[in-house]
């Protein structure tokens, strides 16, 4: 049996997580005069040494693809660190006839070290989605309750973008965006051209100096982590202000297994292991912010049963784990000719898209509901390995004729991903799975996942969409996808766009919810979940900028209950 | 015109913006300063000359580096695969990888004994004219097609014609070969030079 320590001291808050959500509650609390303590389940970020930007791919010996190859299943050797599909020791299992990937990171900072820092707005209508069509819920909450936290979010954070009036994309406070690529310019004209609305992005990477850090100095890499913290992530923009106060206690690698009720019903404290020794702690708090990634807070939840909560902690709705959606994605790409004769320049603007398409068909009646956006790039970025694959197995061969073939489709390829909502259905779910622990003895998740016909006819017009917009750009369609098929038109299986969500979701009624709209749960008032488990739905918007915002909103609310008393 | 500003400029400002604010976790400076004393470190634990193969034996390399050169050779412009360290790069990634020392390990074999039936002699030993023909059929899916029995030197070439270009166009020659400008310290994005009409 493990040793179970106790500590004897009880802090304000307890916050299970140090991603988005996690860092913005430490920042918001600690400021706000609240002495706090983070649980994080992985080990310290050291950008020093965990960042690998502006390294070339010929200065690793594995030249970015990793030991044996098997980085490209994560991306990069190059990507900040610590997030992967598969963690040794900490499995998932996936129900029969499911198919699902569960991406997540154990650092400090979690996935907004190296996340794609697009940063949109939900539009009035992402909240009225059921008021709207019918399907799925509403939130508790309206655009006018969460648009003062995405001006505090914004401001802060620093996110560059232009105020465009398209009522599916609600303008925020942005710096100057910076010029488009050749790329960019191309597909922008193919746009006007089809009446696709398609205009600068919004990405959370700052253009001029902003709070003592440096503007963004246009090198691409924001996915390997920022060394001079020009672009948002938890671990470089909130946590060290949190440390700042002097109020706040990091534990990293502790990774929590259980929030413990005491006899009045509230959360009284949260059993971890501390992972480097293999021993069971306890940290005891008035209260508790739950930010481990959507879905490892519901599993947290799920595994913290008691008398009071037989079905897990706060879940006497049995929602917990339900409502389990991610973006509905696909892509394809062209070959664009001209781009070969564009002379050789520096490409590389920002670590992502300078313009991008916001939904634009929000105003007719298509054949799916709801929308979805597009991301797009490509062209004379750093070449890296895989780069030649599909070139190779088309023209095969080898010798002078094959290299010089590499060089003329080098930087013509542009690729186009959608990213569109789900509607939460039945099938969809994850739970904890009585078979399987992982290796700190931490029963798992079970995951359940189907898409519904609305998903892939929405994959079918994306993929339309990206040939129509290639073809009047003048450049070819490659996509490999089919009608049939585990993943017809090219969807993506559940959770591979990593806006895995909505398992511990919000609502007005305690039936049918886990939290009230300031992420509060109805069972126990001193809990909060403040990541994405809490959205009721996930519009085509990627979730972070949306988890800062409530996570925000959820901290000063959990700070005035502080003050009277009410926790 | 061009917004490049040199390096120390940069670490300067970074410095500069750094001390302005200590609350900052990251200090550049250093960081883009660690990028440096890990290359360094790397180069001087692994020499470039004498390289000894982690996986194949010493024929099995020389041939694997004579493929590789034959797949990307040196030309008016560049060096080739050799020159760019390809064979380094193949035989650290297959010395970690069992698929890998299956496909390659298996490939190599299948292509000398292949060559031993029909020209008596292993690939390296081969002439110019035979080693030609042999390759011209396994770098084509079309003759597996008509002749199933190359079908596994088709599957062996093909995969290493994937690694030979990894190796070639991650390298210092091969970026340099696809006229790839960037990861630099720029002030301001300049943006796009004029596209010509498609």
């Amino acid at each position: 049996m493990p040793q179970v320590v106790r500590s004897p001291k009880v802090y304000d808050v307890c916050i299970i997580g140090s991603g988005a959500a996690g860092g913005t509650a430490a920042k918001i609390l600690t400021e706000g005069g609240l002495n706090v303590v983070m649980v994080e389940a992985g080990p310290p970020l050291n950008p020093q040494k965990d960042f690998k930007e502006h390294v070339w791919p010929y200065q690793l010996p594995h030249r970015g693809a990793g030991i044996g190859g098997k980085a490209s299943d994560n991306f990069s050797e190059f990507l900040a660190p610590n997030g992967s599909w598969e963690i040794e020791g900490e499995p998932y299992t996936i129900a029969e006839g499911s198919r699902f990937r569960w991406f997540r990171s154990r650092i400090v900072g979690g996935r907004t070290n190296h996340w794609g820092r697009i940063a949109l707005r939900f539009a009035p209508v992402d909240f009225k989605s059921r008021s709207t069509d019918g399907m799925g819920d509403d939130w508790p909450i309206t655009y006018e309750d969460v648009a003062p936290y995405y001006d505090k979010v914004e401001s802060y954070i620093g996110v560059f973008g232009t105020k465009e009036n398209v009522p599916s994309a609600p303008d925020g406070i942005f710096m100057p965006p910076p010029k488009p690529r050749c790329t960019e310019t191309i597909v922008k004209k193919a746009c006007d051209k089809l009446n696709i609305t398609c205009i600068p992005s919004r990405l959370a990477i700052i253009t001029q100096p902003h709070n003592g850090r440096p503007p963004c100095h246009y090198c691409a890499q924001c996915g390997r982590g920022c060394v001079s913290a020009s672009n948002f992530s938890s671990s470089q923009v909130m946590i060290p202000y949190a440390e700042k106060t002097g109020r706040f206690t990091l534990l990293t690698n502790a990774m929590a297994r259980e929030i413990v009720v005491g006899k009045d019903g509230k959360a009284q404290a949260v059993s971890y292991i501390d992972k480097l020794t293999r021993t069971e702690k306890k940290i005891y708090a008035k209260a508790f912010v739950v930010g481990a990634s959507a879905c490892e807070s519901a599993r947290l939840l799920l595994n913290s049963k008691s008398t009071v909560f037989a079905d897990g902690l706060a879940n006497s709705s049995g929602v917990i784990g339900r409502y389990l959606t991610d973006s509905v994605g696909s892509s394809g790409g062209g070959v664009f000719p001209q781009l070969a004769k564009v002379p050789p320049h520096n490409h590389d603007g920002v670590g992502g898209m300078h313009m991008y398409m916001p939904w634009w068909k929000f105003d007719r009646k298509n054949d799916f509901l709801r929308g979805y956006h597009i991301e797009f790039g490509g062209g004379r970025s750093m070449p890296g390995v895989g780069e030649f694959d599909v070139l190779c197995e088309t023209v095969e061969g080898y010798g002078v004729s094959l290299k010089q073939k590499c060089r003329d489709a080098y930087g013509t390829y542009i690729g186009f991903a959608g990213r569109g909502e789900m509607i939460p259905n039945e099938h969809s779910y994850c739970e904890v799975d009585p078979n399987t622990a992982d290796e700190w003895g931490i029963p798992v998740l079970r995951f359940h996942w189907q898409w519904s016909d609305n998903e892939i006819k929405m994959a079918r017009d994306m993929q339309q969409t990206f040939r129509e917009i290639v073809e009047a750009a003048g450049g070819t369609y490659y996509s490999r996808v089919m009608a049939d098929g585990p993943n017809p038109y090219g969807i993506e299986d559940g959770g591979v766009i990593i806006h895995e969500l909505g398992t511990v979701r919000m609502g007005n009624s305690p039936k049918t919810s886990a939290l009230n709209g300031y992420c509060q749960a109805h069972d126990v008032k001193n809990l909060f979940v403040t990541d994405a488990a809490s959205f009721v739905t996930n519009p085509d918007k990627n979730p972070t900028l949306t988890i800062v915002a409530l996570s925000w909103r959820a901290s000063e609310y959990l700070l005035d209950e502080a003050k009277k008393g009410n926790l | 015109m061009s917004p490049t500003i040199s390096r120390r400029d940069v670490l300067k400002s970074l410095a500069m913006s750094a001390a302005a604010t200590s609350v900052l976790r990251v200090i550049p400076a250093q960081a883009a300063e660690y990028a440096h004393h890990m290359i360094a470190a790397e180069k001087a634990a692994a020499p470039a000359k004498n390289y000894a193969p982690k996986f194949f034996s010493p024929h099995e390399y020389k041939t694997l580096q004579a493929l590789c050169q034959t797949i990307i050779p040196a030309d008016a412009d560049s060096g080739g695969a050799i020159e760019a360290g390809a064979p380094e790069f193949i035989d650290l990634l297959t010395s970690e990888n069992k698929d890998y020392q299956r496909i390659l390990g298996g490939g190599l074999l299948w292509l000398d004994s292949t060559c031993s039936d029909r020209y008596e002699k292993v690939f390296l030993d081969c002439s110019p004219e035979q080693q030609k023909e042999i390759l011209d059929q396994i770098a084509y899916r079309k003759s597996a097609i008509a002749n199933p029995a190359l079908d596994p030197g088709v599957e062996f070439f093909s995969f290493l014609r994937d690694m030979t270009a990894d190796g070639f166009f991650t390298s210092e020659i091969g970026i340099k070969y696809l006229g790839y400008i960037g990861s630099a310290y720029l002030k301001e994005f300049p943006g796009c030079p004029p596209v010509p009409e498609a």
